[in-house]
């Protein structure tokens, strides 16, 4: 499998090291429903067969986190994003997300 | 048997015959030509026994010419360089070459275990699972040995390899996966658009097929035609050829797997030359010319040596200019039975008949087998007689008469099935095609096409005209214009099939698979047993599960259980084809990465020293890191531990930390990256001092520790354990990109940067004020205990001290650019020696930790909290931080949990060990008594015996406790005391001296 990093360009899968789901975002630790929340976000996975965008980082790369869309049922890359751009748009930070589309 | 007899046609093949090789086979000497492979050598000497098969021991002659062969499996080359069960028809001959027939004993003509087809009633399909059940332990003792004797392949070698694999990377634009002429014509097509193309094939020469068939393309022969189109595709510098090499695998976004076969051969790689080189071949479009494989017909005794595929006769024949046999009789369901007759005629060969399974004979076959004078029978080969080879065929004919015919040779074709595992490797499902009766490629991965006989189309026309549309089309899907280029043109020819597959009512067994030894009564009683599915079968009989995949067993495995079960073949299904389509060496797959290169190694600063010295190295993760220093006269390493430690703590040691990782942290928002990694508070920490910290993961176990030093206002350095390193480091960066990626903040890894050694004892502080440059004050009341500080040292070179201490000695950690690591390193250990210090390993250090009760790897072993280990009260309450939330789990703050605490051995002279589990004194050794375990044990050269770190429920309460130390692995049952997990000095009055 190769990644097209939005840093470094197609790279092949040995330079990266896989996290997981990247649809699950850390809950509010002072919320009254932390413990509840927090046990989702550590715990609890959608594992769907279809796309998934999942954190990869470019571990012998550049060392951005990375959002990768895969396909899981046929392992073709849907999308790359720089995680923290996803990040900061999520929060609506700022800053547009830099993409490359395999 | 025919030895000495010569088989060899008097002209004709692409054999050299003025380069003659001679090469061996069980000890006998034979002779062959260049361009010959081991199979070739051996017919064209009248070696037709060469191998037993695998479960009933039944002699085997060579059923084809490629990687298909499922029989002539031998034994290649002797020693160290012995290679099990090689294909003698892929083999190439070379000048020495040394077979040996495998799974036979004493001899191939004579095989005691052949008894085995005598008793094959408990050999038949699932024996393994009906015949060996009872009792157990006859299993072990006596079944395994038994049938591991009995059914086997070659043997491995027994000694290293001497041999070098490699591994490559390539890019292209388009991959061809074969050389026959779909691929050639595709190559030249994608080649001439200026695309960058990889043409890979098995063989040696490229042409496939067509080196093997007497064909006109262009007014050249089929085998001039591939040298002219070999040559010109040489010529393109955008081309790279790789013949002799198997494109075994297709993988995830357009990569592709083949292993070249640089070196087999020749009898001994050239040096600097590898055995083998495995390419990983990253491509933007592939075509699929893989060709196609031909299949056998199912009958009695159809494995006898002397029954070989139609094709590979007319391999054997035209290229390599051997005669397979005397007297043929060729069997056949399609119109390949024309082109075997007529090459067998033109080779001299004595045609006794042609049985073609189809009611009435085509015209064109008819007219020729008159023409030639074939006798034409419209029936089947019910059996053949001849146990070590064919002697004659008994045939039935379609209006029910027998009749026996004398013969040495039969060329059988059931038809050809499209060799289309690279279109199944990712899951794609062939589609049955009822016109060739066979599996085709079905949906394609994104970028692959196929084309030619891979594709179903078996006329050359049409593998010609495929194979150059696929080429133009691959190259200008990859932006670059393909001039339209003329098709080559070749004459016509005939490819009908009707579909045949198993010849009923043999009282000889019938071969479906032949590696594997399935025979028809196997799939039916199979069948009969309820293993109606495809996979059921499969497993049940092993059908398709030896080296060779069932190339030429699955489709008519698949065709008789559909007969039996009364449905089609597709809906009976296929079997799904995985990597790799031929067996590939697992050297290969290693390449480099043996022995002491199978990962990188690390060397820290002090390696080469360590080396000079004779010290003992350990490998910690990738690091080679210095354990002790041996001296002459200390019996064993205990001794030497002993010594180091006691250095320590009575004047001074060294020690390379190095290893631990090092991060540096800059910019504004540094310090509320560090609170929300770490579980206690720093955000007081001054410039110019160091705290210890704890992080965790997010489910509040203890993830790594270390510390942090403060060198700036938004400069933080921080230094993780040796093992974490790299996963600490990630985690720092996903919480900085993806947490909170509103923090500014950036961090590096700096650990090998950074040469870095700790100064421990109370004679430290003299030590580093002759390194550490005079300008700068170490004294205790202006750099006391956390100090950290950056400076110079030895006349100028930056430098960074930390007071820091990890034996509870007077202590600290000097760091300097890593390319002055070796330099200081022996600086410190000369100054050291001069106050009566050592150099100490990680041995040492360890022991000194569990003297002081630090938690290591061993207690931060992913299962604990802070605290277990006893850290609870560093938690801060005033912020949050990764893990607070799911570390106050009921489950995780339970005052029963196992806690840190320490043991001595009741008797003193009593060895301690990690791992013993600790039981109530008077409890029964239970695991529902089981209280916790030891994690850390060293004998104590401070307290004179063996101590201990360890969880033990509710630990901190049971102080002065006896407790059983109880290890079942090593048989060993000791009464340890409760203590306090810090042995010396308690109150840290050293660490601040
Ligand atoms: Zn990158």
């Amino acid at each position: 499998m190769r990644l097209a990093c939005p840093c470094c360009g197609e790279r092949s899968l040995d330079e990266f090291t896989f996290l997981g789901d990247a649809s699950v975002t850390r809950p509010d630790p002072s919320a009254d429903d932390a413990a509840g929340a927090f046990h989702a976000y550590a715990y609890l996975r959608r594992n769907a067969a279809g796309p998934s965008d999942e954190l990869w980082f470019h571990n012998t790369g550049c060392h951005a986190w990375l959002v990768v869309t895969r396909d899981t049922r046929t392992h073709e890359i849907l999308g790359v994003r720089l995680a923290q751009d996803v990040a900061l748009a999520r929060t609506g930070n700022r800053k547009d997300v830099r993409e490359t589309s395999a | 048997m025919s030895r000495g007899t010569s088989y060899r046609l008097a002209n004709g093949g692409a054999i050299d015959r003025s380069r003659p090789l001679s090469f061996s086979f069980d000890g006998h000497d034979y002779t062959g030509f260049a361009g010959d492979t081991l199979a070739s050598a051996l017919l064209a000497n009248g070696v037709r026994l060469v191998a037993r098969s695998f479960k009933y021991h039944r002699p085997r002659g060579i059923l084809s010419a490629g990687s298909e062969e499922p029989n002539a499996l031998v034994e290649l080359r002797a020693g160290a360089r012995r290679e099990p069960n090689t294909r003698a028809t892929t083999a190439e001959l070379y000048d020495g070459l040394d077979a040996l027939s495998q799974n036979r004993w004493p001899s191939l003509a004579f095989d005691i275990l052949a008894v085995n087809s005598l008793a094959s009633p408990i050999f038949v399909a699932g024996f393994y699972y009906k015949t060996f059940m009872w009792p157990a332990a006859f299993w072990e003792k006596l079944y395994e040995p038994m049938i591991r004797r009995a059914a086997g392949l070659g043997r491995a070698a027994d000694a290293p390899d001497p041999d070098t694999y490699e591994k490559v990377t390539a890019f292209c634009d388009v991959l061809v996966v074969g050389g026959g002429p779909a691929g050639l014509t595709a190559a030249r097509a994608a080649a001439r658009s200026g695309a960058r193309v990889v043409l890979a094939d098995e063989s040696f020469a490229l042409g496939g097929r067509l080196l093997a068939e007497r064909r006109t393309i262009d007014q050249m022969s089929g085998v001039e035609w591939c040298s002219s189109m070999t040559n010109e595709l040489a010529a393109y510098d955008n081309v790279r050829l790789l013949p002799r090499t198997t494109v075994f695998g297709a993988y995830d976004s357009g990569t592709y797997g083949a292993v070249e076969r640089v070196s087999d051969h020749v009898a001994v790689p050239p040096d600097g030359t590898p055995r083998q080189r495995l390419w990983r071949i990253v491509a933007k479009r592939t075509i699929v010319t893989a060709g196609a494989t031909e299949r056998p017909i199912v009958f009695g005794n159809n494995d006898r040596p002397g029954v070989m595929l139609a094709g590979a006769v007319r391999t054997y024949i035209n290229r390599f200019g051997v005669a397979p046999g005397r007297r043929t009789v060729v069997f056949a369901n399609n119109d390949d039975g024309c082109a075997t007759i007529a090459d067998l005629a033109a080779a001299g060969i004595d045609v006794a008949a042609l049985v073609d399974t189809r009611s009435a004979t085509p015209r064109h076959i008819a007219d020729l087998a008159a023409r030639l004078g074939v006798r034409a029978i419209n029936g089947v080969i019910t059996d053949v007689e001849g146990r070590h080879g064919v002697k004659r065929a008994r045939i039935r004919t379609t209006d029910g008469a027998s009749l026996v015919v004398d013969c040495d040779l039969v060329a059988v074709s059931g038809g050809w099935n499209p060799n289309i595992q690279m279109t199944t490797h990712l899951n794609g499902k062939p589609r049955w095609n009822d016109a060739i009766s066979a599996f085709t490629p079905g949906d394609l991965p994104k970028g692959m096409s196929v084309a030619g006989a891979a594709a179903g189309e078996f006329s050359l026309t049409a593998c010609l005209a495929q194979g150059t549309r696929a080429g133009a089309a691959a190259a200008a899907a990859t932006g670059f214009d393909a001039e339209p280029i003329d098709v080559p043109t070749t004459g016509d020819e005939h490819v009908a099939i009707s579909a045949f597959w198993h010849v009923e009512g043999s009282r000889h067994k019938a071969l479906v698979d032949f590696q594997n030894d399935v025979t028809a009564a196997d799939v039916a009683l199979a069948e009969r047993e309820g293993f109606r599915s495809v996979e059921h079968l499969k497993r049940y009989t092993t059908l398709g599960m030896a080296t060779d995949q069932g190339r030429t067993a699955n489709v008519n495995a698949l065709a008789i259980l559909a007969k039996l079960t009364g449905k089609s073949i597709p809906e009976t299904g296929m079997t799904t084809a995985r990597p790799p389509f031929t067996p590939v060496a697992l050297g290969a797959f290693a390449g480099h990465h043996r022995g002491h290169d199978f990962k990188p190694s690390r060397l820290p600063p002090s390696y080469d020293w360590t080396r000079e010295q004779g010290g003992i190295l350990v490998e910690t993760g990738l690091w080679m890191r210095p354990a002790y220093f041996p001296r002459a006269g200390e019996r064993d390493w205990l001794d030497t531990v002993k010594r180091e430690v006691e250095t320590v703590r009575r004047k001074v040691g060294i020690c390379d930390v190095s290893t631990l990782g090092k991060i540096d942290v800059q910019g504004p928002d540094s310090i509320a990256l560090i609170e929300r990694l770490y579980m206690n508070g720093m955000t007081t920490l001054k410039v110019g001092r160091a705290r210890y910290g704890v992080m965790l993961r997010e489910d509040g176990m203890v993830m790594d520790d270390g510390t942090v030093a403060r060198l700036g206002e938004h400069h933080y350095f921080i230094t993780t354990t040796t093992a974490n390193a790299a996963k600490v480091y990630q985690h720092m960066q996903l919480a900085r990109q993806w947490l909170w990626p509103e923090l500014d903040v950036e961090l590096a890894s700096a650990t090998e940067q950074w040469a870095q050694y700790a100064v421990a004892g109370p004679r430290s502080r003299d030590l580093l004020s002759s390194i550490v440059d005079p300008v700068f004050d170490i004294r205790d009341a202006t750099f006391p205990y956390l100090a950290a500080a950056e400076l110079t040292c030895c006349g100028g070179v930056k430098a960074r001290l930390y007071r820091l201490s990890f034996s509870g000695e007077l202590a600290y950690e000097i760091a300097v650019p890593a390319r002055y690591g070796d330099a200081l390193w022996r600086r410190l250990v000369d100054d050291a020696h001069a106050l009566g210090g050592c150099a100490y390993g990680s041995e040492a250090l360890g022991v000194m930790r569990i003297e002081k009760g630090h938690v290591s790897g061993p207690e931060l072993n992913g299962t604990t909290t802070p605290s277990d280990i006893g850290l609870g009260s560093m938690a801060s309450k005033k912020k949050d931080y990764i893990g607070r939330v799911l570390g106050g789990r009921l489950g995780l703050t339970d005052a029963e949990r196992p806690t840190l605490v320490g043991f001595k051995p009741l008797d003193r002279a009593k060895r301690l060990r990690a791992g013993a589990h600790f039981i109530a004194r008077n409890a029964e050794a239970t695991a529902a008594n089981d209280e916790g375990y030891m994690t850390s044990a060293a004998f104590s050269p401070s307290l004179g015996h063996w101590i201990g770190l360890g969880l033990l429920r509710r630990g901190p309460q049971r102080l002065g406790e006896v407790v059983r130390a109880f290890d079942p692995l090593r048989n060993e049952d000791n009464l340890v005391e409760v203590v306090s997990p810090v042995f010396i000095d308690p109150e840290g009055a050293r660490l601040r001296a």
